[in-house]
């Protein structure tokens, strides 16, 4: 069988998107459990743990328990947006995931059964890398906003309106500190490409952003948890003035699909830590070979900060939050841009 | 399937979305679908954009318009909680026919450039992040774009100045 360029090319990427499709839910469903567990350890208490081994069994059981579950939706509520709205949440977080890379470039071995065009094929560890992979990232984020704005205006419920409006306002207040964290890293990198940008943390450890750049990744750390709606600012949820926020009136699988886009964003924010600011699968000390398993190490390790701060502190209050976000975040990250721009054009001149 | 099929598909799926979003935005009476209808509809022509080889310019018009302007506009929507607007009958003769002349005027022009081009006019141009800065940071539009980031802030103080309330009143 002879495929054309387009057609190998298109097979590929669809293995790619398959793979790590079923990676991501996996993953997902792990956090849903680990999360839980790690929690309880946290507050001297055990956690699921009668499901299966250790309790790992329990995602299944919960997966399980919520598709036969009943989906309620409350009479007043907008029928297509109400549904529409987790769907959107869900595409969007996917989406995102798309331009994260995994690691450099790997080769397939000879082993002979294959087809020609895919014996000793390179392989890219990203299913796309953009040009713009930075801008990528937000665009979708930005559309990601949708999901949650949506799901709260659509349930036609005071609680999940306020919930939706404070989590749309939270998100785009953020954004801006995100984004204005990530400039300092395209111009040190002079790239907007995610796989230049880790590259350019090529070496030994203090070549890392975090290192390098302190502030910025300060700064991120911040933004990327108020981003991804985690505590201490998981206002939008914060169920003792909200009920649950956004996703009140959500039941069964569509409140599955919520938290599923919830945990996938908060997986994307580590993957980008762990590539941005913590060099991805470059070891850290030159001389030890790249590898995808440096990422997944950094990545894990994101992901148990996330849970570690969800244990330890309080949740802001909303005004505090917006102060925080508009008058600490963006001024700091705007004075480093400015700090790291004087030190690019130093470097070059 | 060769590249060019491939992309003729994307194309007409994303250009098919953008125009059908267009239009229930138009005919849609209640003011938050048809702001959910522009956002579907920015979106795909971002993806047209992406299509023609410029993804800088796709992200941008998504992260823009798609992403902030659009969210401050569904903002309003449900803060004010804007109702499904209601038609009384016979209301705004006048106001229709000269929407139907103008849309007659509208439907006359883009017929007269589709029948005078012939060809598909997206020759290959270079939109990456660079060629975009160049242009922009150049001499050629460098005061243009200073002068609008001037008036972008001059609009910024007026909104802060508007919406500040008097300390003692």
């Amino acid at each position: 069988m002879s495929l054309s360029p387009v057609q190998q090319e298109l097979a590929i990427s669809t293995v790619k998107v398959l793979v790590i499709f079923g990676a991501l839910m996996t993953l997902f469903s792990l956090m849903t459990y680990v999360e839980r567990r790690l929690l309880a350890f946290m507050q001297f208490r055990l956690g699921p743990n009668r499901t299966g081994p250790f309790g790992l069994l329990q995602p299944v059981a919960d997966g399980i328990k919520l598709f036969f579950k009943e989906e309620v939706t409350p009479a007043g509520a907008n029928k297509v947006l109400f549904v529409a709205a987790p769907a959107l949440a869900v595409v969007t977080a996917f989406m995102a995931v798309a331009v994260v890379p995994y690691g450099g470039t790997v080769s397939l071995p000879h082993w002979g059964w294959m087809p020609d065009w895919l014996e000793g094929r390179r392989i890219a560890l990203q299913i796309s890398d953009l040009d713009v992979g930075v801008l990528y990232l937000f665009a979708l984020s930005s559309l990601g906003v949708y999901g949650i704005v949506m799901a709260g205006w659509a349930a036609n419920n005071k609680y999940t309106l306020i919930g939706g409006l404070r989590s749309s306002a939270q998100m785009f207040s953020y954004e801006l500190a995100l984004g204005l964290s990530f400039v300092s890293l395209i111009l040190v990198a002079g790239s907007f490409r995610i796989h230049d940008i880790v590259d350019s943390q090529k070496g030994w450890i203090w070549q890392w952003n975090a290192i390098r750049q302190l502030p910025a990744f300060a700064v991120f750390l911040v933004a990327a948890t108020a981003e991804v709606n985690r505590t201490p600012f998981d206002l939008p949820e914060a169920e003792t003035e909200l009920v649950a926020g956004f996703h009140t009136e959500y039941s069964s699988m569509r409140f599955a699909l919520l938290q599923m886009a919830e945990y996938i964003n908060m997986i994307t924010a580590s993957a980008m830590g762990a590539n941005l600011f913590f060099g991805g699968w470059h070891f850290g000390i030159p001389g030890v070979p790249d590898s995808p398993l440096w990422f997944i190490g950094k990545m894990l390790a994101f992901l148990f900060f996330f849970i570690w701060l969800r244990g330890t502190v309080p949740r802001f209050r909303y005004d505090q939050l917006m102060h925080f976000g508009w008058k600490v975040l963006v001024p700091v990250a705007m004075a480093w841009i400015f700090v790291a721009a004087a030190l690019v054009l130093w470097r070059h001149s | 399937m060769s590249l060019p099929l491939f992309h003729a598909i994307l194309f007409y799926m994303f250009a098919a979305v953008a125009v059908g979003a267009a239009l229930a935005m138009v005919v849609q009476r209640n003011p938050t679908y048809s702001a959910f209808a522009l956002i579907v509809s920015l979106v795909s022509l971002a993806g047209i954009f992406g299509l023609l080889g410029s993804p800088f310019i796709a992200a941008l018009q998504i992260v823009v318009y798609a992403g902030a302007i659009m969210v401050l506009f569904l903002f309003v929507l449900m803060l004010l909680n804007v109702k499904e607007e209601l038609r009384v009958a016979g209301e705004g003769r006048v106001s229709k026919l000269v929407a139907i002349a103008l849309g007659a005027v509208l439907a006359g022009e883009v017929g007269s450039v589709l029948v005078a081009v012939r060809t598909p006019v997206a020759a290959a141009f270079d939109a990456s992040a660079r060629a975009v800065a160049l242009l922009l940071f150049e001499k050629h539009y460098l005061y243009v774009f200073e002068a609008t980031s001037i008036l972008i802030l001059a609009s910024l103080v007026g909104a802060i100045a508007l919406a500040k309330r008097d300390p003692n009143p």
